[in-house]
Protein backbone atom coordinates (compact mmCIF):
# COMPACT_ATOMS: atom_id res chain seq x y z
CA UNK A 1 0.00 0.00 0.00
CA UNK A 2 1.25 3.36 -0.83
CA UNK A 3 1.60 6.13 1.74
CA UNK A 4 -0.44 8.48 0.43
CA UNK A 5 -3.50 5.73 0.88
CA UNK A 6 -2.30 4.74 4.53
CA UNK A 7 -2.34 7.95 5.55
CA UNK A 8 -5.96 8.82 3.76
CA UNK A 9 -6.86 5.75 5.72
CA UNK A 10 -5.75 7.36 8.85
CA UNK A 11 -7.52 9.87 8.49
CA UNK A 12 -10.95 8.49 8.16
CA UNK A 13 -10.27 6.43 10.81
CA UNK A 14 -9.31 9.37 13.62
CA UNK A 15 -12.87 10.93 11.60
CA UNK A 16 -15.19 7.40 12.24
CA UNK A 17 -13.70 7.82 16.05
CA UNK A 18 -14.72 11.04 16.21
CA UNK A 19 -17.90 10.35 15.48
CA UNK A 20 -17.72 7.06 17.60
CA UNK A 21 -17.34 9.52 20.75
CA UNK A 22 -19.63 11.91 19.53
CA UNK A 23 -22.81 9.27 19.33
CA UNK A 24 -21.38 7.65 22.75
CA UNK A 25 -21.53 10.90 24.86
CA UNK A 26 -24.84 12.29 23.12
CA UNK A 27 -26.81 8.69 23.49
CA UNK A 28 -29.67 9.06 25.83
CA UNK A 29 -28.89 5.43 27.35
CA UNK A 30 -26.25 7.56 29.37
CA UNK A 31 -27.89 10.73 29.93
CA UNK A 32 -28.90 9.84 33.76
CA UNK A 33 -25.41 8.06 34.14
CA UNK A 34 -23.36 11.46 33.07
CA UNK A 35 -25.69 13.38 34.93
CA UNK A 36 -24.48 11.34 38.24
CA UNK A 37 -20.68 12.11 37.05
CA UNK A 38 -21.25 15.32 36.73
CA UNK A 39 -22.40 15.43 40.37
CA UNK A 40 -18.90 13.72 41.46
CA UNK A 41 -17.46 17.10 43.17
CA UNK A 42 -20.22 17.29 45.40
CA UNK A 43 -20.35 13.85 46.71
CA UNK A 44 -18.00 15.16 50.00
CA UNK A 45 -20.31 17.65 50.36
CA UNK A 46 -24.10 16.58 51.16
CA UNK A 47 -25.25 20.13 51.92
CA UNK A 48 -24.54 21.46 48.48
CA UNK A 49 -25.80 18.61 46.43
CA UNK A 50 -29.05 19.29 48.00
CA UNK A 51 -28.99 22.84 47.28
CA UNK A 52 -27.66 22.31 43.42
CA UNK A 53 -31.04 19.52 43.65
CA UNK A 54 -33.47 22.00 44.89
CA UNK A 55 -32.26 24.78 42.63
CA UNK A 56 -32.62 22.19 39.42
CA UNK A 57 -36.15 21.44 40.51
CA UNK A 58 -37.35 24.73 41.06
CA UNK A 59 -36.01 25.76 37.36
CA UNK A 60 -38.21 22.52 35.95
CA UNK B 1 -1.81 11.77 65.52
CA UNK B 2 -2.54 8.12 64.69
CA UNK B 3 -5.65 9.66 62.35
CA UNK B 4 -2.79 10.72 59.60
CA UNK B 5 -2.18 7.08 58.65
CA UNK B 6 -5.73 6.02 58.98
CA UNK B 7 -7.36 4.61 55.35
CA UNK B 8 -10.68 7.00 56.76
CA UNK B 9 -8.55 10.17 55.81
CA UNK B 10 -7.54 12.03 52.80
CA UNK B 11 -3.96 13.03 52.44
CA UNK B 12 -3.42 16.22 52.71
CA UNK B 13 -0.25 16.67 53.85
CA UNK B 14 1.25 16.78 50.18
CA UNK B 15 -1.66 18.21 48.87
CA UNK B 16 -0.49 20.88 51.83
CA UNK B 17 3.21 20.85 51.01
CA UNK B 18 2.56 21.50 47.30
CA UNK B 19 -0.16 24.16 47.45
CA UNK B 20 2.74 26.47 49.85
CA UNK B 21 5.09 25.62 46.92
CA UNK B 22 2.98 27.25 44.65
CA UNK B 23 2.86 30.05 46.23
CA UNK B 24 6.81 30.54 46.86
CA UNK B 25 7.96 29.45 43.61
CA UNK B 26 4.55 31.29 42.07
CA UNK B 27 6.40 34.99 43.85
CA UNK B 28 10.29 33.67 42.99
CA UNK B 29 9.39 33.16 39.25
CA UNK B 30 7.17 36.32 38.42
CA UNK B 31 9.71 38.19 40.34
CA UNK B 32 12.86 36.48 37.95
CA UNK B 33 10.49 37.50 34.87
CA UNK B 34 9.81 41.35 36.57
CA UNK B 35 13.98 41.54 37.17
CA UNK B 36 14.83 39.96 33.10
CA UNK B 37 12.05 41.89 31.81
CA UNK B 38 13.56 45.09 33.47
CA UNK B 39 17.15 43.63 31.97
CA UNK B 40 15.45 44.84 28.45
CA UNK B 41 14.70 48.05 29.41
CA UNK B 42 17.81 48.97 31.32
CA UNK B 43 21.06 46.21 30.35
CA UNK B 44 22.81 47.32 32.92
CA UNK B 45 20.70 45.14 34.99
CA UNK B 46 22.80 42.16 33.81
CA UNK B 47 25.47 43.55 35.72
CA UNK B 48 28.62 42.47 33.71
CA UNK B 49 28.15 39.24 34.80
CA UNK B 50 27.49 36.27 33.13
CA UNK B 51 25.42 34.30 35.93
CA UNK B 52 22.69 37.25 35.97
CA UNK B 53 22.74 37.72 32.58
CA UNK B 54 19.39 37.37 30.46
CA UNK B 55 20.54 34.89 28.55
CA UNK B 56 20.86 32.43 31.28
CA UNK B 57 18.11 34.00 33.70
CA UNK B 58 15.43 33.88 31.04
CA UNK B 59 15.47 29.79 31.20
CA UNK B 60 15.46 30.13 34.75
CA UNK B 61 12.31 32.06 34.56
CA UNK B 62 10.63 30.04 32.26
CA UNK B 63 11.21 26.72 34.33
CA UNK B 64 10.27 28.73 37.34
CA UNK B 65 7.23 29.84 36.62
CA UNK B 66 6.22 26.76 34.78
CA UNK B 67 7.90 23.94 36.10
CA UNK B 68 8.14 24.86 39.64
CA UNK B 69 4.56 27.36 40.18
CA UNK B 70 2.34 25.74 37.56
CA UNK B 71 4.00 22.24 38.50
CA UNK B 72 3.71 22.55 42.45
CA UNK B 73 0.17 23.97 41.25
CA UNK B 74 -0.69 20.75 39.26
CA UNK B 75 0.62 18.32 41.81
CA UNK B 76 -1.67 19.74 44.73
CA UNK B 77 -4.77 19.84 42.60
CA UNK B 78 -4.87 17.35 41.39
CA UNK B 79 -3.97 15.08 44.33
CA UNK B 80 -6.65 16.84 46.34
CA UNK B 81 -9.00 16.51 43.25
CA UNK B 82 -8.29 12.48 42.80
CA UNK B 83 -8.91 11.78 46.59
CA UNK B 84 -12.07 13.98 46.76
CA UNK B 85 -13.45 12.64 43.57
CA UNK B 86 -12.55 8.89 44.29
CA UNK B 87 -13.57 9.55 47.67
CA UNK B 88 -10.06 7.59 48.42
CA UNK B 89 -6.85 8.14 49.92
CA UNK B 90 -3.79 8.49 47.91
CA UNK B 91 -2.28 5.09 47.05
CA UNK B 92 1.34 5.49 48.98
CA UNK B 93 2.03 8.90 51.06
CA UNK B 94 5.53 7.50 50.71
CA UNK B 95 5.51 7.60 47.04
CA UNK B 96 3.62 11.12 47.25
CA UNK B 97 6.44 12.42 49.48
CA UNK B 98 9.01 11.13 47.00
CA UNK B 99 7.29 13.20 44.55
CA UNK B 100 6.96 16.54 46.34
CA UNK B 101 11.01 15.85 47.83
CA UNK B 102 11.76 14.73 44.45
CA UNK B 103 10.28 17.81 42.35
CA UNK B 104 11.73 20.30 44.78
CA UNK B 105 14.97 18.74 44.47
CA UNK B 106 14.14 19.65 41.02
CA UNK B 107 13.71 22.70 40.43
CA UNK B 108 16.62 23.29 43.22
CA UNK B 109 18.97 21.92 40.84
CA UNK B 110 17.33 24.23 37.86
CA UNK B 111 17.79 27.34 39.91
CA UNK B 112 21.59 26.19 41.04
CA UNK B 113 22.28 24.42 36.95
CA UNK B 114 20.57 27.29 34.65
CA UNK B 115 22.59 30.39 36.23
CA UNK B 116 25.88 28.90 36.08
CA UNK B 117 25.28 28.06 31.92
CA UNK B 118 24.42 24.27 31.89
CA UNK B 119 21.72 24.13 28.95
CA UNK B 120 20.93 21.83 26.92
CA UNK B 121 19.83 24.71 24.54
CA UNK B 122 15.86 23.09 24.49
CA UNK B 123 13.84 25.25 24.95
CA UNK B 124 11.81 24.20 27.75
CA UNK B 125 14.04 21.19 28.05
CA UNK B 126 17.21 23.12 29.14
CA UNK B 127 17.77 20.97 32.27
CA UNK B 128 20.84 18.55 31.60
CA UNK B 129 20.58 14.75 31.47
CA UNK B 130 20.85 13.93 35.04
CA UNK B 131 17.77 16.27 36.30
CA UNK B 132 16.54 14.62 33.38
CA UNK B 133 16.61 11.19 34.78
CA UNK B 134 15.15 12.50 38.04
CA UNK B 135 12.23 14.30 36.32
CA UNK B 136 11.71 10.92 34.58
CA UNK B 137 11.77 9.24 38.29
CA UNK B 138 9.23 11.33 39.96
CA UNK B 139 7.08 11.68 36.81
CA UNK B 140 6.49 7.84 36.95
CA UNK B 141 5.99 7.76 40.57
CA UNK B 142 3.77 10.40 40.10
CA UNK B 143 1.52 8.59 37.29
CA UNK B 144 2.29 5.36 39.90
CA UNK B 145 0.39 7.32 42.87
CA UNK B 146 -1.99 9.12 40.55
CA UNK B 147 -3.50 6.32 38.72
CA UNK B 148 -3.27 3.87 41.75
CA UNK B 149 -6.02 6.36 43.65
CA UNK B 150 -7.46 6.38 40.73
CA UNK B 151 -7.91 2.53 40.54
CA UNK B 152 -8.78 2.15 44.13
CA UNK B 153 -11.20 4.39 44.02
CA UNK B 154 -15.20 4.31 45.72
CA UNK B 155 -16.94 5.68 42.78
CA UNK B 156 -18.14 3.54 39.92
CA UNK B 157 -16.59 6.30 37.23
CA UNK B 158 -13.56 8.53 37.47
CA UNK B 159 -14.85 12.14 37.42
CA UNK B 160 -13.82 13.87 34.14
CA UNK B 161 -11.63 15.88 35.96
CA UNK B 162 -9.06 13.32 36.24
CA UNK B 163 -9.20 12.06 32.80
CA UNK B 164 -7.57 15.41 31.87
CA UNK B 165 -5.20 15.06 34.63
CA UNK B 166 -4.52 11.32 33.80
CA UNK B 167 -3.93 12.62 29.94
CA UNK B 168 -1.47 15.30 31.26
CA UNK B 169 0.26 12.96 33.31
CA UNK B 170 0.61 10.82 30.95
CA UNK B 171 1.53 12.37 27.70
CA UNK B 172 4.22 14.41 29.47
CA UNK B 173 6.14 11.43 30.80
CA UNK B 174 6.12 10.44 27.14
CA UNK B 175 7.42 13.54 26.05
CA UNK B 176 9.79 13.90 28.42
CA UNK B 177 11.44 11.31 27.74
CA UNK B 178 11.55 10.96 24.12
CA UNK B 179 12.53 14.35 23.39
CA UNK B 180 15.80 14.66 26.37
CA UNK B 181 17.08 11.31 24.78
CA UNK B 182 20.27 12.37 24.26
CA UNK B 183 24.25 10.86 24.44
CA UNK B 184 25.73 12.40 27.72
CA UNK B 185 29.59 13.74 27.14
CA UNK B 186 30.42 14.22 30.62
CA UNK B 187 28.21 14.85 33.69
CA UNK B 188 27.05 17.86 32.61
CA UNK B 189 27.43 17.90 29.21
CA UNK B 190 25.19 15.91 26.77
CA UNK B 191 24.22 16.34 23.30
CA UNK B 192 20.69 15.72 21.76
CA UNK B 193 19.99 11.79 20.16
CA UNK B 194 18.29 13.53 17.48
CA UNK B 195 20.46 15.90 14.83
CA UNK B 196 19.09 18.75 12.29
CA UNK B 197 15.22 19.18 10.84
CA UNK B 198 14.37 16.11 12.99
CA UNK B 199 15.81 17.61 16.44
CA UNK B 200 13.79 20.70 15.45
CA UNK B 201 10.70 18.50 14.99
CA UNK B 202 11.01 16.37 18.09
CA UNK B 203 11.94 19.71 20.32
CA UNK B 204 8.79 20.90 19.42
CA UNK B 205 6.75 18.15 19.96
CA UNK B 206 7.72 18.69 22.93
CA UNK B 207 7.50 22.26 23.09
CA UNK B 208 3.94 22.87 21.73
CA UNK B 209 3.06 19.74 23.85
CA UNK B 210 4.06 21.20 26.60
CA UNK B 211 1.92 23.76 26.15
CA UNK B 212 -0.95 21.55 25.31
CA UNK B 213 -0.66 19.04 27.96
CA UNK B 214 1.51 20.42 31.03
CA UNK B 215 -0.59 24.37 30.24
CA UNK B 216 -3.98 23.03 29.38
CA UNK B 217 -5.44 19.72 29.79
CA UNK B 218 -3.66 19.79 33.36
CA UNK B 219 -5.22 22.63 33.68
CA UNK B 220 -8.18 21.78 32.32
CA UNK B 221 -8.73 19.39 35.02
CA UNK B 222 -8.02 21.77 37.72
CA UNK B 223 -11.08 23.48 35.87
CA UNK B 224 -13.28 21.11 35.82
CA UNK B 225 -13.11 20.55 39.83
CA UNK B 226 -13.07 24.09 40.71
CA UNK B 227 -15.84 25.66 38.66
CA UNK B 228 -18.25 23.87 39.66
CA UNK B 229 -16.94 23.32 43.10
CA UNK B 230 -16.50 27.42 43.44
CA UNK B 231 -20.14 28.01 41.67
CA UNK B 232 -21.46 25.70 43.36
CA UNK B 233 -23.31 24.28 40.21
CA UNK B 234 -22.29 20.69 38.05
CA UNK B 235 -20.47 21.26 35.27
CA UNK B 236 -22.56 23.04 32.23
CA UNK B 237 -22.04 20.16 29.51
CA UNK B 238 -20.53 16.63 31.20
CA UNK B 239 -21.20 15.22 27.53
CA UNK B 240 -19.22 18.01 26.02
CA UNK B 241 -16.34 17.64 28.34
CA UNK B 242 -15.76 13.79 26.87
CA UNK B 243 -15.73 15.23 23.15
CA UNK B 244 -14.13 17.77 24.12
CA UNK B 245 -11.66 15.83 25.63
CA UNK B 246 -10.97 13.32 23.14
CA UNK B 247 -10.82 15.69 20.69
CA UNK B 248 -8.04 17.90 22.27
CA UNK B 249 -5.70 14.87 23.14
CA UNK B 250 -5.78 13.86 19.72
CA UNK B 251 -5.25 17.19 17.94
CA UNK B 252 -2.78 19.08 19.80
CA UNK B 253 0.11 15.69 19.52
CA UNK B 254 0.00 17.40 15.93
CA UNK B 255 0.19 21.46 16.29
CA UNK B 256 4.09 21.73 16.95
CA UNK B 257 5.28 22.58 13.32
CA UNK B 258 3.82 25.96 13.73
CA UNK B 259 7.04 26.87 15.98
CA UNK B 260 9.01 25.68 12.70
CA UNK B 261 7.10 28.17 9.36
CA UNK B 262 9.45 28.80 7.27
CA UNK B 263 12.43 27.03 8.38
CA UNK B 264 14.32 23.70 7.06
CA UNK B 265 11.39 21.83 8.05
CA UNK B 266 9.71 20.00 5.19
CA UNK B 267 7.02 22.26 3.57
CA UNK B 268 4.27 19.67 4.23
CA UNK B 269 4.91 19.39 7.80
CA UNK B 270 4.46 22.75 8.26
CA UNK B 271 0.92 22.82 6.71
CA UNK B 272 -0.23 19.82 8.57
CA UNK B 273 0.93 21.95 11.23
CA UNK B 274 -1.11 25.04 10.81
CA UNK B 275 -3.99 22.71 9.57
CA UNK B 276 -3.96 21.01 12.94
CA UNK B 277 -3.61 24.67 15.13
CA UNK B 278 -6.68 25.36 12.90
CA UNK B 279 -8.99 22.58 13.70
CA UNK B 280 -7.71 23.10 17.47
CA UNK B 281 -9.76 26.24 18.41
CA UNK B 282 -13.12 24.06 18.37
CA UNK B 283 -11.95 21.77 21.39
CA UNK B 284 -10.20 24.69 22.80
CA UNK B 285 -13.07 26.80 22.96
CA UNK B 286 -15.45 23.31 24.05
CA UNK B 287 -13.82 23.53 27.26
CA UNK B 288 -13.81 27.46 27.46
CA UNK B 289 -17.37 26.92 26.60
CA UNK B 290 -17.96 24.41 28.75
CA UNK B 291 -16.89 26.34 31.92
CA UNK B 292 -18.07 29.45 31.00
CA UNK B 293 -21.97 28.37 30.76
CA UNK B 294 -21.59 26.34 34.21
CA UNK B 295 -22.15 29.87 35.51
CA UNK B 296 -25.00 30.55 33.48
CA UNK B 297 -27.84 31.72 36.01
CA UNK B 298 -25.00 32.03 38.72
CA UNK B 299 -23.14 35.17 37.18
CA UNK B 300 -24.42 37.17 40.21
CA UNK B 301 -21.86 35.27 42.33
CA UNK B 302 -19.13 37.02 40.55
CA UNK B 303 -20.35 39.97 42.55
CA UNK B 304 -19.18 39.05 45.59
CA UNK B 305 -16.83 36.51 44.83
CA UNK B 306 -13.53 37.18 43.97
CA UNK B 307 -12.31 33.23 43.68
CA UNK B 308 -14.97 32.69 41.32
CA UNK B 309 -14.00 35.73 39.21
CA UNK B 310 -10.09 34.58 39.08
CA UNK B 311 -11.35 30.97 37.20
CA UNK B 312 -14.00 32.66 34.93
CA UNK B 313 -11.55 35.75 34.09
CA UNK B 314 -9.10 32.79 32.85
CA UNK B 315 -11.82 30.70 31.60
CA UNK B 316 -11.94 34.11 28.90
CA UNK B 317 -8.07 34.39 28.71
CA UNK B 318 -8.06 30.91 27.57
CA UNK B 319 -10.49 31.80 25.38
CA UNK B 320 -8.97 34.78 24.00
CA UNK B 321 -5.30 33.02 23.73
CA UNK B 322 -6.57 29.91 21.97
CA UNK B 323 -8.42 31.86 19.57
CA UNK B 324 -4.68 34.18 19.08
CA UNK B 325 -2.82 30.96 18.68
CA UNK B 326 -4.63 29.07 15.70
CA UNK B 327 -4.86 32.71 13.95
CA UNK B 328 -0.98 32.87 14.67
CA UNK B 329 -0.51 29.43 13.50
CA UNK B 330 -1.78 30.29 10.17
CA UNK B 331 1.44 30.72 7.82
CA UNK B 332 0.92 33.97 6.45
CA UNK B 333 -0.20 35.58 9.87
CA UNK B 334 2.78 34.07 10.92
CA UNK B 335 5.27 35.74 8.59
CA UNK B 336 4.55 38.52 10.34
CA UNK B 337 4.38 37.24 14.33
CA UNK B 338 7.40 35.00 14.18
CA UNK B 339 10.23 36.08 15.77
CA UNK B 340 8.33 39.18 17.40
CA UNK B 341 7.03 40.13 20.73
CA UNK B 342 3.92 39.20 19.88
CA UNK B 343 4.54 35.68 20.43
CA UNK B 344 5.95 36.94 23.86
CA UNK B 345 2.39 38.69 24.36
CA UNK B 346 0.69 35.39 23.23
CA UNK B 347 2.15 32.90 25.74
CA UNK B 348 1.91 35.65 28.41
CA UNK B 349 -2.20 35.85 27.67
CA UNK B 350 -2.06 32.13 28.52
CA UNK B 351 0.47 31.62 30.95
CA UNK B 352 -0.63 35.09 33.05
CA UNK B 353 -4.27 34.97 31.77
CA UNK B 354 -4.94 31.41 31.85
CA UNK B 355 -2.27 29.35 33.77
CA UNK B 356 -1.75 31.49 36.31
CA UNK B 357 -5.44 32.82 37.35
CA UNK B 358 -6.48 29.46 37.29
CA UNK B 359 -4.25 28.35 39.85
CA UNK B 360 -4.56 31.29 41.88
CA UNK B 361 -8.10 31.07 42.39
CA UNK B 362 -8.05 27.11 42.66
CA UNK B 363 -5.20 27.52 45.74
CA UNK B 364 -7.78 30.07 47.21
CA UNK B 365 -10.51 27.91 47.15
CA UNK B 366 -8.28 25.03 48.54
CA UNK B 367 -5.92 26.28 50.75
CA UNK B 368 -8.67 26.76 53.82
CA UNK B 369 -10.18 23.70 53.13
CA UNK B 370 -6.27 21.22 53.18
CA UNK B 371 -6.21 23.92 56.19
CA UNK B 372 -9.32 23.29 57.68
CA UNK B 373 -10.05 27.10 58.21
CA UNK B 374 -13.55 28.20 56.56
CA UNK B 375 -11.66 31.01 54.24
CA UNK B 376 -8.92 33.11 53.16
CA UNK B 377 -7.43 35.09 56.08
CA UNK B 378 -8.44 38.08 53.97
CA UNK B 379 -11.06 38.13 51.23
CA UNK B 380 -10.74 41.58 50.30
CA UNK B 381 -7.18 41.11 49.81
CA UNK B 382 -8.23 38.12 47.02
CA UNK B 383 -10.46 40.68 45.33
CA UNK B 384 -7.55 43.56 45.52
CA UNK B 385 -4.87 40.37 43.60
CA UNK B 386 -7.54 39.45 41.17
CA UNK B 387 -7.62 43.33 39.69
CA UNK B 388 -3.77 43.04 40.35
CA UNK B 389 -3.56 40.31 38.21
CA UNK B 390 -6.22 40.97 35.38
CA UNK B 391 -4.42 44.99 34.79
CA UNK B 392 -1.38 43.41 35.41
CA UNK B 393 -2.52 40.87 32.08
CA UNK B 394 -3.80 43.53 30.22
CA UNK B 395 -0.90 45.79 30.13
CA UNK B 396 1.46 42.94 29.37
CA UNK B 397 -0.77 40.86 26.21
CA UNK B 398 -1.09 44.78 25.29
CA UNK B 399 2.40 46.20 25.16
CA UNK B 400 3.39 42.97 23.53
CA UNK B 401 0.74 43.07 20.53
CA UNK B 402 2.34 46.82 19.91
CA UNK B 403 5.71 45.61 20.04
CA UNK B 404 5.16 42.52 18.07
CA UNK B 405 3.57 44.59 15.31
CA UNK B 406 5.42 47.13 14.85
CA UNK B 407 8.74 44.63 15.32
CA UNK B 408 6.95 42.52 12.32
CA UNK B 409 5.80 45.26 9.87
CA UNK B 410 9.77 47.33 10.21
CA UNK B 411 11.46 43.81 9.20
CA UNK B 412 9.44 43.32 6.39
CA UNK B 413 9.37 47.28 4.89
CA UNK B 414 11.49 47.35 2.00
CA UNK B 415 12.65 50.38 -0.52
CA UNK B 416 11.62 50.88 -4.02
CA UNK B 417 15.25 48.96 -4.69
CA UNK B 418 14.67 46.09 -2.57
CA UNK B 419 17.24 47.07 0.37
CA UNK B 420 15.18 47.24 4.28
CA UNK B 421 13.63 50.06 5.43
CA UNK B 422 14.88 49.73 8.58
CA UNK B 423 17.71 48.49 10.28
CA UNK B 424 17.08 45.48 13.45
CA UNK B 425 18.44 48.17 16.01
CA UNK B 426 15.93 50.62 14.63
CA UNK B 427 13.25 47.81 15.44
CA UNK B 428 14.83 47.71 18.91
CA UNK B 429 14.35 51.09 19.64
CA UNK B 430 11.25 51.09 18.18
CA UNK B 431 9.91 48.89 21.16
CA UNK B 432 11.46 50.25 24.16
CA UNK B 433 8.09 51.95 25.50
CA UNK B 434 6.56 48.90 25.26
CA UNK B 435 9.00 47.10 27.26
CA UNK B 436 8.50 49.93 29.95
CA UNK B 437 4.90 48.98 29.86
CA UNK B 438 5.61 45.32 30.35
CA UNK B 439 7.81 45.66 33.35
CA UNK B 440 5.08 48.05 34.59
CA UNK B 441 2.17 44.97 33.82
CA UNK B 442 4.97 42.45 35.15
CA UNK B 443 5.02 44.49 38.59
CA UNK B 444 1.37 44.55 38.76
CA UNK B 445 0.91 40.87 38.16
CA UNK B 446 4.06 40.52 41.02
CA UNK B 447 2.22 42.71 43.42
CA UNK B 448 -0.65 40.67 43.63
CA UNK B 449 1.70 37.71 44.10
CA UNK B 450 3.13 38.99 46.69
CA UNK B 451 -0.79 39.95 48.61
CA UNK B 452 -1.08 35.93 47.99
CA UNK B 453 1.98 35.19 49.82
CA UNK B 454 0.77 37.10 53.13
CA UNK B 455 -2.62 35.77 52.70
CA UNK B 456 -1.50 32.32 52.61
CA UNK B 457 1.02 33.25 55.34
CA UNK B 458 -1.38 34.36 57.44
CA UNK B 459 -4.12 31.68 57.02
CA UNK B 460 -1.43 28.93 57.41
CA UNK B 461 0.04 30.57 61.00
CA UNK B 462 -3.92 30.77 62.23
CA UNK B 463 -4.78 26.98 61.37
CA UNK B 464 -4.42 24.79 64.04
CA UNK B 465 -2.56 21.15 63.53
CA UNK B 466 -6.12 19.64 65.37
CA UNK B 467 -7.98 21.36 62.63
CA UNK B 468 -6.17 20.37 59.37
CA UNK B 469 -6.43 16.78 60.68
CA UNK B 470 -10.03 17.44 61.20
CA UNK B 471 -10.53 18.78 57.95
CA UNK B 472 -8.45 15.60 55.88
CA UNK B 473 -11.59 13.08 57.51
CA UNK B 474 -13.35 11.50 54.29
CA UNK B 475 -17.26 12.85 55.01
Amino acid sequence: MDIGTLRGLGTALVFIAFIGVVIWAYGSKRKARFDDDAMLPFADDPEAAKRIEQESRSKQ
Amino acid sequence: MSTATTPTAYNYKVVRQFAVMTVVWGVIGMAMGVFIAAQLVWPELNLGLPWTSFGRLRPLHTNAVIFAFGGCALFATSYYVVQRTSQARLISDGLAAFTFWGWQAVIVLAVITLPMGYTSSKEYAELEWPIDILIAVVWISYALVFFGTVIKRKTKHIYVGNWFFGGFILTVALLHIVNSAALPVDYLKSYSAYSGATDAMIQWWYGHNAVGFFLTAGFLGMMYYFVPKQAERPIYSYRLSIVHFWALISIYIWAGPHHLHYTALPNWAQSLGMAMSLILLAPSWGGMINGMMTLSGAWHKLRTDPILRFLVVSLAFYGMSTFEGPMMAIKTVNALSHYTDWTIGHVHAGALGWVAMISIGAIYHMLPKVFGRNEMHSIPLINAHFWLATIGTVLYIASMWVNGITQGLMWRAVNEDGTLTYSFVESVVASEYGYVVRVIGGAFFLTGMLLMAYNTWRTVRDSKPAEAEAAAQMA
